[in-house]
């Protein structure tokens, strides 16, 4: 049987992991190739690495440190941040990523989504989007969920699929950072309109809400976080085992 | 020493670094003459089954790869790699495959689950392998795949469950094949590689 996917993201910034603290045995904390490694040994099933760099020579760092990571740890890698063309693609695959995605680049050009696809297969291109209900409808948010693009989420989601993305991460703006939960209403319109899997994002702070998630939305593929397991308040070894007592199937 | 066989087809970079992580010696070539040189050979593929096939016969190597198998050197495709070992393909039209395996790779059609078949699945075991020395009864995978093999009974080793049987690993004396990707298994994986690189055969 297919298990749920329990996956830390990864915030990259001049080759350094922002946010994290000291697990023990980890000599260094903003290691992108110690944490990493550090997760992948504790059942971690992908990792999400996203570049928040915004200089180019922070970009060269990020790749030096993909090179890295990939070259240690092997388990399915995605990377984001700051993919604007296949170029881009191409620049992170042959560092060692398997999955890329894209938000706001895919905003400005859906083309890419189109292109990238062709290129390097559906299952390699993920649209992550970071979607907020205004005024009772869900709106695509863009630049790191500061700007509302006026478009609505599902449908815009749904084209993405179209072109070719072969996974959807769905960040819902509502939740993020508020650790009460996944937004269950918003996850189950996409996974209504989509045949892909779906990863859900944004409001984890116990073990409880991936229980919650994965019972509520048989249809969600895999449940996505970063502080919660970067300041230790859930362990994903202990997650697992959590969910497998929940009759959830994990990789243990 | 392992040679990954390059004609083009997918990235290579984390093949090669599993097998350095178990400390196996690999190179990744797209020549003939580099790869005679490896006494085993990896055959990789990603994508779409009729580009790869295309791909493998214009640089040749489908020759070269036919006749290091029917030498008795090891040979293990991978994924789309492990695909192109039989005899045809149903991937939008037919297409011929090595013919190495008895068996055509036709679309999946699970009951009430998505296509692909994307993340980590248990392998049970139909018969003993020296590729799969290393895997216990339940062991997890990691696919991303929508087409298998089917009617390859005198191969299969493993399967996994997914609304419905799905081949997912092969083995006939020298050739054999993983659906899945054992470079990104974790522990399994590797231990999958390093049987590979060690059996006896």
């Amino acid at each position: 049987m297919i298990t749920k996917r329990i996956i830390p993201c990864l915030d990259v910034k001049n080759g350094r992991v922002v946010k994290g603290v000291n697990f023990q045995g980890l000599s260094d904390v903003s290691s992108p190739v110690e944490l990493g490694k550090y997760y992948s040994d504790c059942g971690a099933d992908e990792l999400v690495f996203y570049d928040i760099t915004a200089s180019a020579e922070g970009r060269k760092l990020f790749t030096d440190i993909l090179t890295q990571v990939a070259s240690t740890i092997f388990i399915p890698l995605t990377v984001g941040g700051g993919i604007n063309t296949v170029e881009d693609f191409d620049r992170v695959l042959k560092c060692g990523a398997d999955k890329v995605s894209v938000n706001s680049g895919a905003i400005r050009n859906p083309q890419l989504i189109t292109d990238a696809a062709r290129r390097y297969g559906d299952q390699c291109v993920v649209i992550s989007a970071d979607v907020k209900r205004v005024d009772g409808v869900f709106r695509v948010f863009a630049k790191g969920g500061r700007e509302n693009t006026g478009m609505e989420a599902i449908s815009w989601i749904k084209s993405c699929v179209d072109r070719g993305a072969g996974e959807v991460v769905l960040n819902s703006i509502d939740t993020d950072g508020v650790k009460k939960g996944f937004d269950i209403e918003m996850l189950d319109a996409v996974c209504n309109a989509v045949n892909v899997p779906v990863i859900a994002s944004g409001g984890a702070g116990s073990q409880q809400d991936f229980v919650e998630l994965f019972q509520k939305l048989p249809k969600v593929d895999a449940g996505l976080a970063a502080s919660v397991f970067h300041f230790g308040e859930i362990a994903i070894a202990d997650l697992k085992r959590t969910l497998r007592d929940n009759n959830i199937n994990v990789r243990l | 020493m392992v040679g990954i066989i390059d004609y083009g087809v997918g990235n290579l970079f984390s093949l090669k670094s599993s097998f350095e992580a178990i400390g196996q010696e690999v190179f990744v070539s797209g020549d003939a003459a580099q790869l005679a040189k490896a006494d085993r050979l990896i055959l990789p593929g990603v994508g779409a089954f009729g580009d790869a096939a295309e791909k493998l016969r214009q640089s040749g190597l489908d020759a070269f790869v036919r006749q290091a198998a029917a030498k008795g050197t090891p040979l293990m495709g991978i994924c789309l790699g492990m695909q192109l070992l039989f005899e045809e393909s149903h991937e939008y039209g037919c297409h011929k495959g090595l013919g190495l395996l008895k068996g055509k790779v036709v679309p999946m059609q699970p009951e009430g689950l998505k296509i692909p078949h994307i993340g980590w699945n248990s392998l049970h075991k139909t018969q003993d392998s020296p590729l799969l020395s290393g895997v216990k009864e339940g062991d997890f995978v990691y696919f991303v795949h929508s087409f298998h093999a089917q009617g390859c009974e005198d191969s299969l080793v493993a399967v996994t469950d997914y609304g419905m049987t799905v081949t997912a690993a092969v083995q006939k004396g020298n050739v054999m094949g993983c659906q899945f990707h054992p470079e990104k298994s974790g522990q399994v994986g590797l231990a999958i590689l390093k049987a590979f690189a060690e059996a006896k055969l």
